[in-house]
């Protein structure tokens, strides 16, 4: 499924409690502490751990959520715009991550940019709802989607880093 | 180099040119629409668009064709499936479709039936009733571009299911999914069980080999969420199927012959004919039909599910004592080799972990996953905090 480093770092994402969506008007805004507690905690850690590698911040109700991931590649920094909004049916089913800027550049993708997942992400996900969050999202969806596709991309020169790219058309 | 004002100038010129160019074929459309008809003819000549339909009539196979006129239906999904349901419906006359994508058409899409290459950029919900309105102008059409799974635009997908119908105001008479994901077919599923609204969903495998058809009348059935999702068995070893490279394949066959089958269903549902499908899946590489029903679950994580199971017992209750129609048929089929193959490169000790009990299914019918039934809780959770959400939301940024 996924590897040994990926397991270790999920196991320290803590577990969500509330089973609520954003329907939910009673309960969603503490599912969406919990979301923020959990995602601080995975960013914190992954700071230690010297790979801290996204940012991640919602509208004020918690239903649309932007950010950036960066990936580290022959020692530059390539960093990419995310967002998603959450569907009415989380925590159910997982929300669909776009990567608007790779969108055309790989076939690992849906219309919009939405990152095609492995056919493993949505088993573990149900098995896990409500308990997984946006955390595990990050962690077992896009992480090892950009592990994946940033260097088959810069491999074929579909992304180009911004400083080489200023230098060839300097 | 020009300047601002020549281009502006430049542009209005272009907008004129359009308008002309778009009045001139609106003229050359409405002089080749046919007029609208009033009442379905059964006279046999050619210029009678439902002669054909209305012969089910005399060879006795439906009862009352013309009562399709009444019906409203909702297509989820304007895709490979959708957009040829949405074309065989209107052809047969439905009375409305309610049409909901947020897609746009590509050239991507061209090995689908339905959309042509000199619609690509248009909405696919645009293009589709500009399409069928010519096909047939005595259809009404009501078209919604957006994604049905966010917030607001579920509300008001919830409030044209329950009040878009032919008569403004009375429900649809049946929602199909037509859907590509599991967001989208999970929110239907909400949907149809909050409004205790009958449904058909659909499906293609990724593989484009194999799809299904299931109607689910919420508290009698099995809901979408009852059960993990349902997939007819392709019979290919998992670890032959390459995955590099491609999210998903499709065939113009298999979503013609999905479609066709859901449309067959759809016609029986309404027109009362035959036998109506709970279950109907389709292997295209042995050519294998399995069908079956599924009775609502009793532990449905949907609270509606239940709530509609609850009052799908009283009405049966209420009702004399009619014989449950068992539509379940027993497939029998020479060999036996359906592998049930439900995770692949996972290890041992996960899938037993992972792996809950798999639901009494006929031959070439299982679940895309199991659930283990008792969730362990291991791994620590979230603390209790005293931070306040603003808070947790500055700190996230903070960091």
């Amino acid at each position: 499924m996924t590897d040994e480093a990926t397991r270790r770092t999920v196991s320290q994402i803590p577990l969500l409690k509330t089973h609520a969506g954003p329907r939910d008007r009673a309960l969603w805004p503490q599912r969406l502490k919990e979301e923020y507690q959990a995602l601080i905690r995975f960013v914190e850690q992954n700071k230690a751990a010297d790979n801290d590698w996204f940012r991640l911040e919602s509208n004020a109700d918690g239903t649309r959520w932007t950010g950036t991931c960066w990936f580290i590649h022959e020692l530059l920094r390539y960093e990419f715009h995310l967002e998603f909004d959450i569907p009415v049916t989380y925590p159910d089913t997982a929300p669909e991550v776009a990567v608007p800027e790779l969108d055309g550049k790989t076939s690992k993708m849906y219309r919009g940019g939405k990152i095609c997942l492995t056919e493993h992400f949505a088993p573990l996900w149900a098995r896990n709802a409500p308990r997984f969050g946006l955390a595990h999202l990050m962690a077992l969806g896009l992480g090892p989607w950009l592990a994946v596709e940033v260097p088959d991309l810069i491999s074929k020169g579909l992304v180009v880093h911004k400083e080489r790219q200023r230098e060839a058309s300097e | 180099m020009a300047t601002v004002e020549e281009l502006k100038l430049r542009i209005r010129e272009l907008e004129n040119e359009l308008i002309k160019c778009k009045q001139k074929q609106c003229a050359v459309e409405d002089a080749l629409q046919r007029p609208k008809i009033d009442i379905m003819s059964a006279e046999v000549v050619d210029s009678n668009p439902y002669s054909r339909l209305m012969a089910l009539k005399r060879m006795g196979i439906v009862d009352d064709y013309e009562k399709i006129r009444t019906f409203t239906v909702a297509v989820v999904g304007v895709g490979g499936v959708g957009s040829v349901t949405a074309e065989m419906l209107t052809r047969c006359g439905i009375g409305k479709l309610l049409l909901f994508d947020y897609d746009k058409v590509e050239l991507a899409n061209m090995n689908r039936l339905f959309f042509q290459p000199h619609q690509a950029g248009l909405s696919k919900v645009e293009a589709a009733e500009h399409t069928l309105r010519n096909i047939n102008p005595d259809v009404s059409f009501e078209t919604h571009n957006y994604n049905i799974t966010t917030m607001e635009n579920f509300t008001h997908f919830m409030d044209r299911i329950s009040h878009g119908g032919l008569e403004e105001g009375k429900p649809v008479d049946l929602v199909l999914s037509c859907v590509d994901n599991f967001e989208a077919r999970m929110a239907i599923n909400t949907a149809c069980n909050e409004l205790g609204q009958i449904w058909v969903e659909s499906g293609v495998s990724e593989n484009a080999v194999s799809g299904h058809i299931q109607l689910i009348n919420p508290g009698e059935t099995a809901c979408f969420a009852c059960a993990p999702p349902l997939v007819v068995a392709a019979n290919i070893d998992e670890k032959t199927l390459k995955r590099e490279g491609v999210c998903a394949a499709s065939l113009p066959t298999t979503m013609g012959v999905v479609a066709g089958i859901l449309v067959q269903n759809v016609l029986k549902y309404l027109l009362k004919f035959g036998t109506v499908s709970y279950y109907l899946g389709y292997n295209a590489m042995q050519d294998f039909f399995p069908t079956m029903a599924m009775k609502a679950n009793p532990q449905c994580n949907d609270r509606y599910c239940r709530k509609q199971q609850e009052e799908y017992k009283k009405k049966v209750a209420e009702q004399p004592k009619v014989e449950v129609v068992k539509v379940e048929e027993e497939v029998v089929h020479e060999d036996n080799e359906w592998g049930i193959e439900l995770v692949s490169e996972v290890t041992e000790a996960e899938l037993q972990a992972a792996t809950g009990t798999v639901p009494d299914l006929p031959e070439g019918i299982t679940v895309a996953y199991t659930i283990p039934a008792e969730v362990k809780e291991s791994g620590e959770t979230v603390e209790e905090t005293e931070q306040s959400l603003e808070d947790l939301m500055a700190q996230m940024r903070k960091l």
